[in-house]
């Protein structure tokens, strides 16, 4: 089990949860990625289309003022 | 990729529009609907077709004189016009230097993000039969050249849009 880190603090829709997406296709089962990204667009949608994808979503942290990290295991 | 049980919400667009805005819309609806796991197919037609050509600048291609010069003033995907203030191609440029700036996905970024999320694309025969362009002419990623019942089938069930 591997610790992968994605950082969308500065990508836009649809490229927020795209790019979550693309990373998770390169992990193996069990893996986890740390997402950090902004609120409002992503922090709705990386974690709703992460367990939409069937991915557990197992943290959700306030890292400062807007950034948080969404740590998803595949 | 992930094991599904139940089946997949599907998306199908027909990209008619070759202009630069409403591609980016279409491309922007077909990877942010493949990321959350919908089936999409992009189905290209008219000028749509300029934006999936192998050549993306502006080329002879096609088979006879009127459809050659056609597809010399349509051009490929460096030449898609905005729908708007075009200024005769300045636009797109200057759209695609904000776009960067502001860190919003670009349009060869956005196709590109499509062909890695396994987005499914076709091109119409009848359009490409009138232009005189073959599967040939196109970017290898176009699965399959295909009419209307084709398009009917693969995109019965799910939602259809037209740009």
């Amino acid at each position: 089990m591997t610790t992968f880190k994605l950082d969308i603090t500065k990508d836009h829709c649809p490229m927020t949860f795209v790019k979550t997406k693309l990373k998770l296709a390169q992990l193996q089962k069990g893996d986890i990625l740390e997402v950090l990204l902004t609120r409002g667009e992503p922090l709705d949608n990386v974690p709703k289309s992460a367990m939409e994808q069937g991915f557990e979503v197992i943290k959700i942290e306030n890292v400062n003022d807007n950034v948080y990290q969404v740590s998803i295991q595949k | 990729m992930s094991m599904e049980t139940t089946k997949k919400k599907k998306m199908s667009i027909i990209c008619f529009s070759g202009d630069f805005d409403k591609l980016v819309a279409a491309f922007t609806l077909a990877t942010g609907a493949a990321a959350v796991n919908y089936e999409v197919n992009l189905f290209f037609t008219f000028w749509g077709l300029n934006a999936v050509k192998k050549k993306k600048n502006r080329r002879f291609t096609g088979k006879g004189f009127l459809a050659r010069f056609f597809g010399f003033l349509m051009g490929g995907l460096h030449n898609v016009p905005l729908s708007r203030l075009n200024f005769s191609g300045l636009s797109p440029k200057l759209m695609t230097f904000l776009m960067r700036k502001r860190n919003v996905a670009t349009l060869p970024e956005l196709i590109q993000a499509a062909i890695l999320l396994n987005v499914k694309f076709y091109a119409c025969e009848m359009s490409m039969h009138i232009l005189g362009l073959t599967k040939n002419d196109f970017i290898p990623e176009i699965r399959e050249v295909l009419g209307v019942a084709k398009f009917l089938e693969y995109s019965e069930g799910g939602d259809r849009i037209f740009i």
